[in-house]
This record gives C-alpha cells, structure tokens and sequence, in this order.
C-alpha cells in the first residue's frame, strides 16, 4: 500500500487514479498512522508554499513527513512536495520542511528562452530531463521522454543530490534525492507513460508490485 | 527545451460528442472518453473539452464524463463551457480536469478570474477570448474586439486590454479564439495572436482556422503562441497528431515527439 498524503493540496486524486490505472494499492490519508504504517508515502502538492506549510503543520503531516525519512521511509515529492521537502522557499518567503538541503526560488522573468524571448512564467507544459545521477527512480525511460511541468518557482540543491535537471531559462534541478528519498519538479501522474513508469519504479523500490499489465508498456 | 504542445478539442453535448470523430482509418467515433483516449495514445499533449449542453441535468453528465475521461487518460486536460463560479470550477477540478477555461461569465464578472486564481492557483484558470476584427476605435485601439455567448454578442472590449486585465487578474493562460479564421481551414489569425502573445507574460493557445499542418508551425513561430488548438484538422481523420508533430519538428519547432 502506498500513501497520498491529503493536507488539501490539490492533486491527490490524480496520484490515486494513475496508481490505480497501474494496479498499484494506495490510499489518500491523512492519517498519522496509516501514513507511517505504508510501503511508501507519496507528497503531491498544487498550490502555494505558505498556505501548504500552514495545512501540514495543523494536521500533523509535517512531522510524519520527517518521521518518515528519519527511518528512511521511502517518500516520493512531486511539484509542491518536491519544493517543500527543502529548506526555504521564496514564495511567500516560507522555511520549508528541511527534509533536505536546498531552497526554493522565483524564475527571473528577465530570463530568455532558445529563441531570445523573455520566458513565461509559470514554466508550463512538456520539457525533457538531462540525467545527471542514474537512479532507480528513472530506470527503463525512453532517452528522448517528455514530462509535464507547471511551477514559477525552481529547485536549488547540493550537486550531490541532482539526479536531472531542465532547460527553462535557467538549468534548473528537476529530480533529486537518494536511496528512496526522491522528488520530482514535474506531475508524473500526468505526463504520460513515461510518468506512469516513475510512479511504477517508486512502487516497485517500495516492494509493492504494480498489478496492471499496462506496466511493461510504460 | 519547453516543448509547444498541439491540443485537439472536444464539443461535448449531452455527454456525446457533437460530431463523429474520424480517426485514421475511418473509424467513427462518438464518445468523448474514447476518443480522448485515442488522441492520448496518439501523441495529443493536452486536451480541451467544451459542454455546450444548457441544461442542468446535461451539465451532470459532462461531470461523470470528465470523471471517466481522468480515469483513462495521463495528460492535462481542461474544460470549459458554462462554468460560472467557483462552484462550477470546484466541480470540474474535482471531477479530475486541471484547468477550467472561463468565457463569457469572466467578461460579465471579471472578479471570477481572481476568486478562481485565489481558491486553486492561476495556472488552473484559462481565460477563453473569442476575438473578432472591427474598426480601430477609440474603445478598441487594438482593432480588435471580444465578443461572447459563442461569437454572437459584441462587447465593446477591446482584444488586447482584455488580456492584460486577465493576466493582472490572475488568468494562467489564454486561449485566443478568432470568430473570423474559425472553421476556415485558412490558418490562425496570425496578426491577433502575435498581438496578444506580445501583450502578456501567460502562456497562449492559438485557437481557430487550422487546416494544414504549416499552419501550427506559422502559430508558433510568426504568432508566438505556446500552444494550437485543433479540431476538424485532426478530427476528421485527414492529419494525425503525430503527423503534425512531424511537421513542426521538421520546420525545427521543438515538440514532443516521444510519448
């Protein structure tokens, strides 16, 4: 069983419904217990850093989160998750979990893209990874796969925690983590197949085996 | 490098699509969640649904179609059409959409895209414009005007301010409808879209008038818009997604090409 956390953060239900489409036992909690008692917790998140950190902190899940990597739990942030795993945030100048160092920053608009242009801000829609660590987490993509990222703020870290990183007006780092603790910037619940497969190598590392015969395809 | 995305879109009545679907050989499809399910696997990278049913008891059962559709299918997809209030948005998030796509009712009551943008992050809320050419007035200096309640009823607006009170507003993006290149087959209204892409700083959909291939690529590149909307280019079975795909790639446009 795996456990999406619910601190009325936004995109728990479309983690559910890809676990499900992979057969894959989960459950929306948020429950101390039955947070701590799963093979693995996944830490979704849609929406600001400030208002987030005040929802983990009046249900509680804030100290299951560091409970959880302390006995290192495997925990899979994505998006908001993956931002507030680290140390501070600029939005809304929050300090953030600490579950792992780093901190969180605002595109500089005066940012250009490939062709010159000032880039947009959020960074919204499909770009790729360059992978800068193997990890289990990102084993069997294809070399040339896409994901789907919505965010206005990027994540900063110890070059020993990048596993890939991004091309948006800046390299930024879009996967990190190690042995189980890992984050994702993008929604691998909505990027396709190749999301499916990081959802599917975050379940298999926590000895859950996905049941749908899709899986081999993604 | 962000990739621009081709977005095929649905009109959905009575949880029926409005007209058969064709795909590549000539299979005819109509049912929404099917055939969501089919530009899914064929490489779309977002999807727009629009209800254009009236009725209360129709608008339930887009609701349950939405809901079946986020079941099957592993992209971003929007909907739009009678969504009014937070309410309405708070149904269709729930039901599983990412964004909701606000129309005519942001234009009555433009506070809707700040109260949208406030309860689930702008980038959940697109601003819909349909936008049609008129004299360069004093009330419209872009020489271009929206109009609503699907093409029907000017407003007086003027295009271009229309969009930046919608970004300042908390609009995440905008899909830009032109009534005049809409079911021409001719291209996208390239004038408008440059026009508005250079206005704001959110990411816009080119909507209206594709017919060839080129023309997604003229979107992108002379428009400036991140995203093409399509409809009877693919929906009738004479262009895949992938072969649109092809085409940009070709005409060095990045898209994704892997899926």
């Amino acid at each position: 069983m795996i456990a999406i956390l619910d601190y009325k953060a936004g995109n728990q239900t479309s983690v559910r419904r890809a676990l499900e489409h992979l057969g894959i036992p989960c459950c929306i909690t948020a429950d101390p217990d039955t947070a701590l008692s799963a093979a693995g917790i996944i830490f979704p998140g849609v929406g600001a850093a400030g208002q987030a950190m005040a929802q983990l902190a009046a249900s509680g899940l804030d100290n299951v989160l560091r409970r959880a990597v302390r006995e290192a739990r495997p925990v899979l942030g994505i998006c908001l998750g993956c931002q507030i795993m680290l140390e501070h945030s600029e939005e809304n100048d929050t300090p953030t979990l600490g579950l792992v160092s780093g901190v969180c920053r605002k595109f500089d608009p005066a940012w250009t893209d490939e062709d010159g242009r000032p880039i947009r801000i959020p960074h919204m829609g499909w770009n790729t990874l360059s992978i800068r660590t193997p990890s289990p987490l990102l084993e069997g993509l294809p070399e040339n796969a896409f994901f789907y990222f919505v965010h206005s703020y990027y994540i900063e870290t110890a070059q020993e925690n990048v596993i890939a990183t991004t091309r948006y007006g800046t390299e930024f780092c879009s996967v990190y983590g190690r042995n189980g603790l890992w984050a994702v910037q993008f929604h691998p619940e909505k990027s396709g197949r190749p999301g499916l497969r990081i959802l599917a190598n975050f379940a298999r590392f926590c000895g859950v085996e996905p049941g749908s015969p899709e899986v081999s395809s993604c | 490098m962000l990739s621009k995305r081709i977005i095929p879109c649905l009109d959905v009545r009575d949880g029926k699509l409005t007209k058969g679907i064709k795909f590549q050989g000539n299979l005819d499809i109509g049912d929404p969640v099917e055939t969501a399910r089919r530009y899914y696997e064929e490489g779309a990278d977002e999807i727009v649904f629009y209800d254009i049913t009236a009725s209360a008891e129709g608008r339930g059962i887009f609701l349950d179609v939405v809901e079946r559709v986020a079941a099957e299918i592993f992209i971003p997809f929007s909907v739009g059409g009678g969504i009014a209030s937070v309410s309405d948005m708070r149904a269709a998030l729930l039901a599983g959409a990412e964004k909701v796509s606000v129309n005519s009712a942001a234009v009555k009551n433009p506070s809707l895209l700040s109260e949208g943008a406030d309860a689930f992050g702008a980038q959940a809320i697109v601003l819909g414009m349909d936008v049609r050419k008129t004299a360069v007035t004093a009330d419209t200096p872009s020489g271009y005007e929206v109009v609503i309640h699907g093409g029907r009823k000017p407003t007086g607006l003027d295009a271009r301010a229309w969009a930046i009170r919608a970004e300042e507003l908390g609009a995440g993006e905008i899909c830009l409808n032109s009534i005049d290149a809409d079911g021409t087959c001719d291209g996208y209204e390239l004038t408008l879209t440059r026009m508005i892409s250079d206005a704001v700083r959110i990411p816009v959909i080119a909507s209206g008038g594709a017919g060839e291939p080129r023309h997604l690529v003229d979107a992108v590149t002379k428009g400036g818009a991140s995203a093409a909307l399509v409809a009877s280019i693919v929906h009738y079975g004479r262009y895949s997604i992938a072969e649109l795909k092809q085409v940009m790639s070709e005409a060095g446009v990045p898209a994704r090409t892997c899926w």
